[in-house]
């Protein structure tokens, strides 16, 4: 390991870094609004929309984001829409997003217990009160662990940008391996960006986790 | 006596197996009626159809001498004035007691929020939990989460209690200031109500009448101290001696 190597890689693995943390900022906001109104089409079954979620959940769910990327990348200019190698990026990973957080908002929708319902119903609380005084508090604060996790997710995620010449992280280790050969220091200081970044935001979020479930529930 | 409540020819099954099977009876205002018979006997089903919270396949319940035509609108409608209490007591985890017991009035009745406020602590001071408007249900045991949602319940002015199986997961220690309250409501305020209890003495110190179900049947419907004395069938005979020991 050569250190001053490493020491001259740092200003490109700091562009890096930011891009990396800016693509997924950008990605985690824009899946949790797609997810969120996409859980509350499904939960008060809005006719059409509701056939539309579903249908986009299954295709996001169960294709890779790689292919997601090369779709967006390589056939939508095909068909004349030309975008950048960043916003499809982003794109991609909302569209992956999207259906995750969807999911991890619905799960807490569901997990809500029967009894609340019913004894919001016998306080005679028609369905929008409901949801919005028992279902929608108790579920958000339900699905908080699987935010998180998708949150996670979706920065590491990120990595595959690398295959549409995004310079986020791993491009940029990438391109620094193709010239310099140096792949140990490189992978180092790759894995070492990823752990920054990483390791304090999920004690964080686990933190928060514990906060919001006993602000909701006392436990 | 006004009738208050009607129940006739009433039917329920899950899938093919039936859970109530003609049920007939009606409530005069300011009656108190227990629910008795073994588990399984389809008493919770019934109470918890009377608000709506199961559905029916036929017959007709008729209430203040309306039919009730049983959708979901109607339903939520009338259970304003059906108060209902559950075994779990299911307060909201998420909001104080005044929260819990100010939700209903406010926003399904839209009434002045001062005035319920005001109403709930009068509430509160008479099941001795005035002091407790400001803490969250987690805070509270057992029977004062109890207590407090019988306000919830009766803070909408409901013409008619509910209360299912309500002491049956309390520790014998807090049964008895649930049970005083639901007796003060019946001595006290008059308020009609069915209760679904396992507390024989309770019951038979409050009940006006009782009526005695078996898989899903009404077997008997008799004045209450009647039903104790003297029960009519040898089924409920058997069901009040393997209550005493």
């Amino acid at each position: 390991m050569n250190w001053e190597i490493i020491k001259q890689s740092l200003p490109m693995f700091q562009k890096g870094f930011e891009l990396t943390l800016y693509l997924s900022l950008v990605g985690i906001i824009g899946s949790i609004i797609v997810g969120l109104a996409s859980s509350l089409i499904k939960y008060f079954k809005i006719p059409v929309l509701q056939r539309i979620v579903a249908i986009y959940v299954e295709i996001s769910r169960n294709t890779p984001l790689l292919i997601q990327l090369f779709f967006l990348y390589y056939a939508f200019p095909a068909i004349g829409i030309k975008i950048s190698a960043q916003l499809c990026g982003i794109i991609g990973l909302i569209f992956l997003g999207g259906s995750y957080m969807a999911s991890g908002f619905t799960g807490g929708f569901n997990g809500v217990k029967k009894n609340q319902i019913e004894s919001g119903k016998a306080i005679g609380l028609n369905n929008w009160q409901l949801a919005r005084y028992v279902v929608f508090p108790q579920g958000f604060a339900l699905s908080v662990p699987a935010l998180a996790a998708n949150i996670i997710f979706l920065i590491k995620e990120t990595s595959i940008f690398t295959v549409i010449a995004i310079p986020e992280l791993t491009n940029t280790a990438m391109d620094l391996i193709g010239l310099y050969y140096n792949s140990n220091e490189y992978l180092f200081v790759l894995v070492i960006a990823y752990a920054i970044i990483l390791i304090p935001l999920s004690i964080i979020l686990t933190f928060l986790e514990k906060r919001v479930r006993y602000g909701t529930f006392g436990n | 006596m006004t009738e208050v409540l009607k129940v006739e020819h009433l039917d329920k099954s899950y899938q093919k197996q039936p859970v109530l099977h003609d049920i007939n009876f009606s409530i005069a205002k300011g009656e108190v009626v227990t629910l008795l018979g073994p588990s399984g006997s389809g008493k919770s089903t019934l109470i918890r159809t009377l608000n709506g919270l199961e559905k029916y396949q036929s017959g007709t319940i008729t209430f203040n001498g309306k039919k009730v035509v049983p959708n979901d609108k109607n339903w939520q409608t009338l259970r304003q004035k059906i108060g209902m209490v559950f075994q779990s007591y299911d307060l909201f985890p998420n909001l104080t007691v005044m929260d819990n017991i100010i939700l209903g009035p406010t926003k399904v009745q839209k009434r002045a929020k001062e005035e319920v406020i005001a109403q709930a602590r009068a509430l509160l001071k008479k099941v001795d939990l005035l002091d407790y408007e400001d803490s969250y249900p987690r805070q509270l045991s057992g029977g004062q989460k109890q207590r407090i949602a019988i306000v919830r319940a009766l803070a909408l002015h409901p013409e008619f209690m509910l209360f299912d199986e309500v002491t049956a997961s309390l520790d014998p220690e807090m049964v008895r200031g649930v049970l005083n309250i639901i007796r003060d409501l019946a001595d006290q305020d008059d308020m009609t109500m069915i209760i679904v209890t396992h507390e024989m003495d309770f019951a038979k110190q409050v009940a006006d009448r009782v009526l005695f179900l078996q898989d899903g049947k009404i077997l008997e419907d008799t004045p209450g101290n009647q039903f104790f004395d003297h029960p009519q069938t040898t089924r409920a005979k058997e069901f009040l001696e393997s209550m005493n020991f």
